[in-house]
């Protein structure tokens, strides 16, 4: 089976190039400045061994999955509101192009100073980085429902409950997924700098305490330990995904 | 022929005219009368441009004439209903649900139990002959199979009239004659009044009592041709071929004034009535 070779056998070669190449680099360096993939593993261990490897990613994992679920029930409500209300949309919209460009971490200083340092400053600037992607892919969805749909449900004399909750939600679900699907990255880039920056645990706050030791080691292996985790978040996303995009009878190339 | 004296639809000097942002008007339907008898079937025929899209949208009450009146049952058509239902060429479905519960919406919106519901569902598959897709998406069906979902899920609801916008048009030829005899084999068991709305010359005569002709620019009702021939029709048959011919000379007359009002026109017309 070609396909199949060509999905494991191909990533991997590159991965094992990548990993010879990292080897052949550190290699040339002293390993206190440029780590080889062995130091890598070796700090990983550490970790383990230390108890602190689960308590960090655990920690991570519970802000991420408070501020994105606290972003997704914000967001959802609000771009169907303005999706479907064209003078709401007008009025709001201009406020949202404003607020969108700030990068969630330009908020960090004002986090710290309102919420302290804890999880109450990565959690709210996760928030903002979800909110935004989920907001406007819901807003784009809705008002991409083909206007057949209505005229159906208004020729069937349906009552507005049951085109919202039956028409609407349903008719907009992919493009809010594939909103969900942006955002979760985008959250999870944005919980390494918040805890980098505000917090004392987590995936973030390894790396820059590794940093302050010098453990060049380390933080390559908490590099590595997001990359990893957020590789398998996207794999879930993506399978939800495609399981939702199949029930609705879409295809896409993967 | 189902055709009684009992007036169901009524066009009375009814027009649309649209005004573009720039002020400038244009005439989809130029006022005109029309009177379309219970359990008649009409075929609506012209070329684009003629405003067929816009009698039946308007019939509907998918949108509203800017003159004169549309009346059905003797009262003034101002919104959807659904003692009227629409079919669409492009189905209408809705994806994420089986052909199943694509029917039982129409129902749940006329307020049917559950199980009245199934069984009524089900029941206008099995018309259809779809008993055995229940269970399939949309995007499983062929075309023939989507279109006969959606006309399951109109007639489920036992409508008076059924609007038919192009229906067969984007069918292959195969299926679409397949769809014409299921068509008229269900307005035999349901007594219904068909508006049906072609751009096929053979379809019209194959399926309506009368073929009300179409011209544009502006659009306006130009003909109109009771088909007197027994159902089932023959395509082969003289006398089909004498409405045919009828029919083909009617529109070519109205083809060509089209063609040569619209030489500068064509352009500033586009984007109104009709498809």
């Amino acid at each position: 089976m070609p396909d199949k070779i060509q999905k494991f056998l191909f990533p991997a070669v590159a991965i094992s190039l990548f990993v010879l190449l990292w080897q052949y680099a550190a290699s040339r360096y002293s390993s206190d400045l440029f780590p080889a993939p062995r130091n890598v593993i070796e700090a990983i261990r550490e970790l383990v061994e230390q108890g602190r490897l689960w308590k960090d990613i655990g920690i991570s994992l519970l802000r991420l999955t408070i501020a994105y679920s606290a972003a997704v029930s914000c967001a959802i409500p609000v771009g169907l509101l303005l999706g479907r209300c064209q003078p709401c949309l007008r009025s709001i919209d201009p406020l949202v192009q404003l607020l969108r460009p700030i990068s969630p971490i330009a908020w960090f200083p004002l986090a710290v100073l309102w919420f302290g340092i804890g999880n109450a400053p990565a959690i709210f600037i996760i928030f903002i980085a979800a909110f935004f992607p989920v907001l406007l892919a819901t807003i784009t969805a809705v008002r991409n429902i083909p206007a057949i749909y209505y005229k159906v449900s208004s020729n069937f004399g349906a009552k507005p409950a049951q085109i919202f909750l039956g028409i609407i939600i349903p008719a907009a679900f992919p493009g809010i997924m594939t909103g969900l699907h942006i955002a979760l990255g985008t959250a999870w880039i944005h919980l390494v700098a918040g805890e980098m920056l505000g917090a004392d645990s987590g995936l973030g706050y390894l790396i820059i305490d590794a940093r302050n030791f010098l453990r060049t080691d380390m933080i390559m292996a908490g590099m590595l330990l997001v990359g990893v985790l957020g590789l398998l978040l996207n794999r879930l996303i993506t399978a939800g995904e495609q399981l939702i995009n199949r029930q609705w009878g879409i295809t896409r190339q993967q | 022929m189902q055709k009684s004296q009992t007036l169901k639809i009524s066009l009375q000097h009814a027009g649309k005219t649209f005004v573009s942002s720039s002020g400038e008007r244009h005439i989809a339907l130029k006022a005109g009368n029309l009177d379309i008898y219970e359990g008649e079937f009409v075929c609506l025929v012209g070329p684009s441009g003629c405003g067929k899209s816009t009698v039946i949208n308007l019939m509907a009450g998918f949108d509203q004439p800017t003159e004169g009146s549309v009346q059905i049952d003797g009262k003034a058509v101002l919104a959807p209903h659904p003692d009227r239902i629409m079919i669409f060429q492009d189905y209408g479905l809705f994806p994420w649900k089986t052909a199943l519960d694509n029917v039982l919406f129409g129902l749940k919106c006329r307020g049917f139990e559950a199980v009245e519901a199934k069984q009524k569902a089900m029941a206008a598959l099995a018309g259809v002959g779809l008993t055995a897709y229940a269970q399939r998406h949309p995007h499983e069906l062929s075309g023939g199979m989507k279109q006969r979902v959606a006309l399951a899920r109109a007639l489920a609801v036992e409508p008076s009239v059924l609007f038919m916008d192009e229906p067969f048009a984007a069918l292959d030829a195969f299926t679409r004659l397949h769809l014409q005899d299921e068509l008229l084999e269900l307005r035999k068991k349901q007594k219904i009044t068909v508006i049906f709305v072609t751009h096929d010359l053979d379809e019209a005569v194959y399926l309506g009592d009368r073929i009300v002709l179409m011209a544009p620019n502006p659009g306006r009702f130009e003909n109109n041709m009771p088909i007197e021939l027994p159902y089932p029709r023959n395509r082969t048959d003289k006398q089909f071929d004498h409405y045919r011919k009828e029919l083909f000379e009617a529109f070519d007359l109205v083809h060509k004034e089209a063609g040569r009002k619209s030489i500068e026109a064509e352009e500033l017309q586009q984007g109104g009535s009709g498809i």
